[in-house]
């Protein structure tokens, strides 16, 4: 199988305070990879990372990514050579409308996403400047239509079902399985064509898209890997407190 | 009011703010030709690059000064409006002696003497009571000679219960660039009336511009000024005062960009004098290595009245200096006054994040900057947006 991300004893500092202690994370072509880890142990600095956002500096290790090495990349090229990012708390663009960044960043048609807006309730949100007044679920919705037009081969997901209600749950769910697979396909046909790393707390995004893995992160490093139902459960039995001294590590 | 000689004595006072110019380095210019069509007039390009439109398609009327003649005022025959020159208008009403200095006064600075002294010519605009001229009046100041003064002189009357909207555009021809745009303007607004005011300006690199502007606001009223200038200028100081009445209601919106050797110094002053009234002075600009100084004041004389001051400043170079001075100033204790100033560098989350969708730095920066520039002005006349819009994507903002 190709690895599409494959990250090596990976060191960063943010806020001159180590982060990531040594990350080993591997996700292969069109597998999805889920996230666990309890709150703080570095998971969106990872994310962040990937992307190559400026507040998280590498100090060692080595991110690839088809093959290439990106550790040292702007975040444009990263996202030029198809990474995208769900963030959970993107910044406000003062005066910058949503339409004119999708316009900007499709990669293909930005009319068919615009006339798609309608399908993510994001219609009326078109002429509004980004992320400003959003509530949380509007923003994961415009991430979302954002990253259509982009249309990214991998996606960093990082908790995309947080703060969302009920009712736009599902919407959110099924955008998100849209960008994973490929639609051309009906029934059990349908083909994931991008790859993904997920952060999840409740799994409930699982509902919608499955998972191939799953990582355990706990103080900067992967403490345990396997099959995500099988983590899901075993951290909603047990919590986190023994993540690391467990014996079931499968890295 | 001054009489005469402490006038003439005024011709060496310096202004309140920005830096001192001398006005002997300027001559008078000379009167220029009349024009009678716009489209196929040689400063076609210039007008239409600050908003006044050459055919007068969607204006009420046009009137263009060139140095110090008024060479062209056309109005459509609308019921309820004056439309004409200031000269003009001071024969016909016998000097308008309720209108003609009567809220500036000439021996304020060298500026205003200068103004006055020389008798200047301007635009006179008056609706009358009740009436609402559906599309704007349009304005243009150009000036054509080098090493000249453009003296001007507008009295703008919208009275009780009228409304008015107005463009104007100033711009200085190429062989024009070391020129001296003094520009007096009294307004009137009376009660429950509305005044919409927005400029766009386009200078040359060396031109002097020292507007003197007054505003009285009656009560009910809204009178709002916009200020836009996205071209370099040597020196522009100015600094409009509107003095409202009960719940009347001043925004002024100021949108700038301070390239390299441009010197700027803009803002405003309200006065809430009447119990309710309302302001909002709102000023974003960009740094490209230039000077640029924001100012506000607000002065609160009366109770329940409530305003909000933002200075906003983008420096994108370093070299020049970028000053906000917000002022906020009370009188009695049942006031809200509110002010806001923040000057830097753009966020690099922002930056960055329009970057993980593809776009390279200098894309981002631009389209932040651009964006930051346009949702300044809240409630441009339609009919201006298209040009501010163009005028943004022009804007040599070094991407």
């Amino acid at each position: 199988m190709t690895e599409m991300l494959k990250i090596v004893d990976l060191h960063a500092e943010a806020g001159e305070r180590e982060i990531l202690k040594g990350v080993n994370l591997t996700v292969n072509e069109g597998e999805t990879c889920v996230l666990f880890g309890p709150n703080g142990s570095g998971k969106s600095t990872l994310l962040a990372t990937i992307m190559g956002y400026s507040t998280v500096k590498v100090t060692s290790g080595s991110i690839v990514y088809k093959g290439t090495d990106i550790t040292d990349m702007t975040v444009d090229q990263r996202a030029k050579l198809g990474i995208g990012m769900m963030m959970q708390r993107p910044p406000n663009i003062f005066g910058v409308k949503l339409g004119d960044l999708i316009k900007t960043a499709a990669s293909e048609s930005a009319e068919s996403v615009l006339a798609d807006a309608d399908k993510f309730k994001m219609k009326n949100f078109l002429d509004r400047e980004i992320n400003v007044g959003f509530s949380g679920g509007e923003i994961k919705r415009s991430e979302l239509l954002q990253l259509t037009a982009q249309k990214p081969e991998f996606i960093l997901l990082d908790e995309p079902e947080s703060g969302v209600d009920l009712e736009n749950i599902d919407l959110i769910g099924n955008k998100v399985h849209d960008l994973l697979y490929d639609k051309k396909g009906c029934g059990r046909d349908i083909q994931r064509h991008v790859s993904s790393l997920v952060i999840t707390h409740t799994g409930q995004i699982l509902d919608y898209i499955g998972a191939d893995c799953a990582y355990v992160m706990k103080e900067g490093r992967i403490r345990c890997s396997g099959r995500p139902m099988d983590l899901l459960k075993e951290i909603k039995e047990n919590g986190y407190g023994e993540c690391g001294a467990c014996q079931i590590i499968n890295l | 009011m001054s009489d005469n000689q402490s006038v003439k004595e005024a011709l060496n006072k310096k202004g309140a703010y920005g830096k001192d110019l001398d006005l002997d380095h300027y001559e008078m210019a000379q009167d220029s030709d009349r024009i009678d069509d716009l489209q196929s007039s040689e400063f076609a390009k210039e007008m239409e690059n600050v908003g006044v439109v050459a055919d007068e398609q969607n204006r009420s009327g046009t009137i263009v000064m060139i140095n110090n003649s008024v060479s062209h005022c056309s109005a459509k025959k609308q019921e309820g409006l004056e439309f004409m020159s200031t000269r003009e208008a001071l024969e016909k009403y016998d000097g308008l002696k309720d209108y003609y200095w009567k809220i500036l006064d000439p021996a304020k600075d060298k500026y205003t003497a200068k103004g006055y002294l020389e008798e200047s010519d301007g635009y006179f605009v008056r609706v009358k009571s009740g009436y609402h001229i559906k599309t704007p009046v349009q304005t243009c100041m150009l000036m054509n000679s080098n090493r000249t003064i453009q003296n001007v002189h507008n009295i703008v009357i919208v009275e009780d219960g009228a409304s008015l909207e107005m463009i104007t555009g100033c711009s200085t021809s190429h062989h024009a660039d070391d020129a001296l745009h003094v520009g007096v303007s009294e307004i009137y607004v009376g009660d429950n009336a509305n005044l919409t005011f927005s400029m766009i300006h386009s200078w040359g690199k060396q031109t002097g511009v020292r507007p003197r502007t007054a505003c009285l606001v009656g009560k009910n009223s809204n009178y709002t000024n916009n200020y836009v200038l996205l071209n370099p200028v040597g020196s522009l100081q100015s600094f409009p005062v509107a003095t409202l009445a009960e719940n009347a209601s001043a925004t002024y919106n100021t949108m700038c960009i301070a390239h390299e050797n441009s010197d700027i110094d803009t803002g405003g002053m309200v006065n809430l004098n009447g119990k309710g009234a309302r302001a909002e002075i709102m000023s974003r600009s960009i740094s490209m290595g230039g000077n640029m100084c924001a100012r506000g004041r607000m002065v609160g004389n009366a109770p329940q009245v409530k305003g909000h001051l933002e200075c906003r400043s983008i420096v994108l170079k370093d070299g020049g200096s970028t000053v906000a001075i917000p002022e906020l100033e009370v009188h009695v204790a049942d006031v809200e006054l509110t002010h806001e100033a923040a000057v830097g560098k753009i966020a690099r989350d922002q930056i960055e994040y329009l970057m993980s969708r593809g776009l390279d730095e200098d894309q981002a920066v631009s389209m932040i900057v651009k964006g930051f520039l346009s949702g300044s002005i809240n409630g441009l006349p339609p009919a201006l947006q298209k040009e501010l819009d163009s005028a943004i994507e022009q804007a040599n903002l070094g991407d």
